[in-house]
């Protein structure tokens, strides 16, 4: 019960920052869902301890399921990056967090 | 069948990534990188060309990636779907890439916004990558990773030069799209507990045997991830805030290839996973807002690449309502349609590109006269936008008659409005054509001093006409996304010095290209159709596709 319990705060918190103005927010809100979404991957596994998937070694009755761990590393991975990158992007196009760019004439001073 | 001509199938995604790598190594050699992209591309194009005709004379090819068999693997299948978009995007990538060479760097100034930055050929190269990973790939995580590969590459190209403008509209698609990979990464969870595999083949036969809630509740939230990529009507806010403001080459390789990819996986999950017809009705209210929401969209915008945008997202649901048909007939249509779709939407962003160089500009108020003084332009622009209005005998045409007669087919009510609605948005696509037509083309020219000074003000720059670039912070910010544009400082001078700026031949001829082959799917539509057909066959009877996969399994040796 513990781990739907968790992706449903996950995924709470993230909408509620999604819906932040800031940017820096809204990515972290990203990162909260995606979290949530890569724990909904490891429910789909057993998610009990079991033995490590490795062939030969362990029973593959008592191994866990490698697929989901796999899954959720290369999300993770690929999460972490976009991450980087949109947090670039809330550094680079500052002046779109919270105030708004005029519409017409200069660019606003940095 | 599997056969030697196996080997084949992963290029178009090895090519792009070696290609990527080279690029990125050579990024201070321009020469380097264009012939490391070209030949790249060319040989991409003729293996995808080669497994077009093998997958139509020969049957579905398959690879299990590293030696390991589907279960445990990933299998790479190509069978006509995915060898038709193959060839189709890799044709028009390879046009887009010449006429960003032919652009050239538009200044010394290497923040400029001109395409051939340093890292313009390496993340085209890994769009590419990611774009043909879709298509050949037989495992929904593998597509999902796909997926994020083409996004991240887009997401770099989309915010070339780091101009506020651009990371402004990068913004909102970033997470746009970020949202609907987790819907889709969601979908998968929930896939793979429900059946116990990723692999597409398999889920052909699992899916089928969930209960009835559980399988639409898959069906409706893979879709959901699809649709906000394809941008089909209520999840297609996103894209005319964000495409127009990039470069003309980036541009056109996003309205080519990004929401083809969407549509791509829509109908391998409306074919291949979910084929029965439990949401098709769905699926055709949605086509038809799409197509109306989006044509009136683009009659109401002042820039061409607005109004462009708008179409794209308009003609989404052409490609829709032929697999909402649920007939051999509205599929094959529909592929045709998507087929010429990608090459003339490309082309169409490409001319607009040459206006925009031309005229500086690519707002309705501020062009006119350009089919006098820029003829070429003209009719290049003339033939796709003609083409994408369906007027006979263009593809267009064909594509859409396919379509209309899979709609009387099916012969309900609401098969019939959607008939209604399809030739309606076609007529009003013309009228916002034409109206493009009118004004900047036959218009006498307007003395356009907002225009020639963006020009003058960019250093006669205007890598695409943008040339935001932070080098010229100072000078006031051109923007182009905007229908409330006035002109700012009225400079008293006429549009002679504009009509000077020549559009280099290199642009012109690429995109001349790109127009030939359009046509030429007219001339070719018989052949064409004749594949479409077959692989819509083979798609609603899924056995092709399974067996291949299945085959592949049995055969497969677990490598050591």
């Amino acid at each position: 019960m513990i781990l739907p319990l968790t992706i449903g705060v996950l995924v709470t918190a993230g909408v509620y920052l999604l819906t932040r103005r800031s940017m820096v927010r809204a990515v972290f809100g990203i990162g909260l869902l995606s979290h949530a979404a890569n724990l909904l991957i490891l429910t789909a596994g057993v998610t009990s301890f079991r033995e490590e998937p490795i062939a030969g070694r362990v029973d593959p009755a008592l191994a866990a399921d490698p697929l989901p761990q796999a899954f959720v590393l290369t999300a993770i991975v690929i999460t972490l990056a976009v991450m980087v990158l949109m947090l670039t992007m809330a550094v680079i196009g500052h002046d779109d967090d919270l105030r708004r760019a005029p519409e017409v004439g200069e660019t606003p001073d940095s | 069948m599997i056969d030697s001509f196996a080997w084949l199938v992963p290029l178009p995604v090895v090519l792009p990534l070696i290609g990527a790598g080279l690029t990125l190594i050579g990024s201070r050699d321009d020469r380097f990188q264009r012939v490391v992209s070209l030949t790249v591309l060319g040989l991409v194009l003729a293996a995808s060309a080669a497994m077009l005709v093998l997958s139509h004379t020969r049957g579905t090819l398959a690879v299990a990636v590293g030696g390991w068999p589907p279960p445990m693997g990933i299998a790479l299948v190509v069978d006509r779907l995915s060898a038709l978009m193959l060839v189709t995007s890799t044709l028009v990538t390879a046009g887009v890439v010449l006429y960003a060479i032919g652009q050239g760097r538009s200044s010394d100034d290497e923040t400029d916004a001109g395409s051939p930055l340093p890292i313009f050929h390496p993340t085209l190269m890994v769009l590419i990558a990611g774009v043909s990973t879709t298509f050949v790939s037989g495992d929904l995580f593998h597509v999902y990773v796909g997926f994020e590969m083409l996004l991240v590459a887009s997401f770099v190209l989309l915010t070339l030069g780091g101009s506020v403008d651009r990371v402004r509209a990068g913004v909102n698609y970033v997470f746009v799209s970020l949202l609907s990979s987790l819907v889709f990464l969601l979908a998968i969870a929930l896939v793979y507990a429900a059946t116990g595999t990723v692999t597409l083949a398999h889920l052909a036969g699992r899916l089928d045997a969930l209960p009835e809630g559980t399988r639409t509740t898959l069906h409706l939230l893979l879709l959901l991830g699809f649709a906000i990529k394809a941008a089909v009507f209520p999840m297609s806010g996103w894209l005319p805030d964000s495409y127009p403001t990039a470069p003309a080459p980036v541009t056109a390789v996003f309205a080519g290839l990004l929401t083809k990819v969407g549509v791509y996986a829509i109908i391998r999950t409306q074919t291949l996973l979910f084929p029965g017809d439990r949401l098709d009705t769905l699926l055709m209210i949605a086509a038809a807002a799409t197509m109306v929401v989006g044509i009136l969209g683009a009659i109401a915008q002042d820039d061409i690449k607005r109004m462009l945008s708008f179409t794209l997202v308009s003609h989404i649901g052409y490609m829709l309502f032929g697999v909402a048909t649920h007939t051999q007939i509205g599929l094959s249509a529909a592929l045709f349609y998507t087929i010429h779709h990608i090459v003339v939407q490309t082309t169409l962003f490409l001319v607009t590109g040459l206006v925009e160089w031309r005229g500086g500009s690519t707002s309705l108020s501020e062009l006119g006269g350009l089919a006098r003084t820029a003829p070429v332009i003209a009719v290049l622009f003339f033939v796709p936008a003609m083409n994408l209005a369906g007027i006979p005998p263009f593809s267009g045409f064909l594509g859409k008659v396919g379509l209309m007669q899979a709609g009387v087919e099916v012969g309900s009510p609401v098969a019939y409005t959607l008939v209604g609605v399809s030739a309606l948005t076609s007529l009003l696509t013309l009228y916002a054509i034409s109206r493009v037509w009118g004004r900047a083309f036959w218009r006498r020219p307007v003395s356009a001093p907002g225009a020639l000074e963006r020009v003058l003000g960019s250093g006669a720059s205007a890598g695409g006409g943008v040339g935001d670039a932070p080098g010229i912070g100072a000078a006031p910010t051109p923007r182009v996304t905007g229908e409330d544009d006035q002109p700012t400082g009225a400079i008293d001078t006429g549009v002679d010095d504009l009509s000077l700026r020549t559009v280099p031949r290199g642009m012109i001829a690429p995109a001349a290209l790109l127009v030939v082959v359009s046509v030429a799917l007219t001339l070719v539509a018989g052949p064409l159709y004749e594949v479409t057909d077959a692989a819509a066959a083979s798609l609603w009877e899924r056995t092709p596709y399974v067996d291949t996969v299945l085959q592949l399994e049995r055969a497969g040796v677990v490598a050591p």
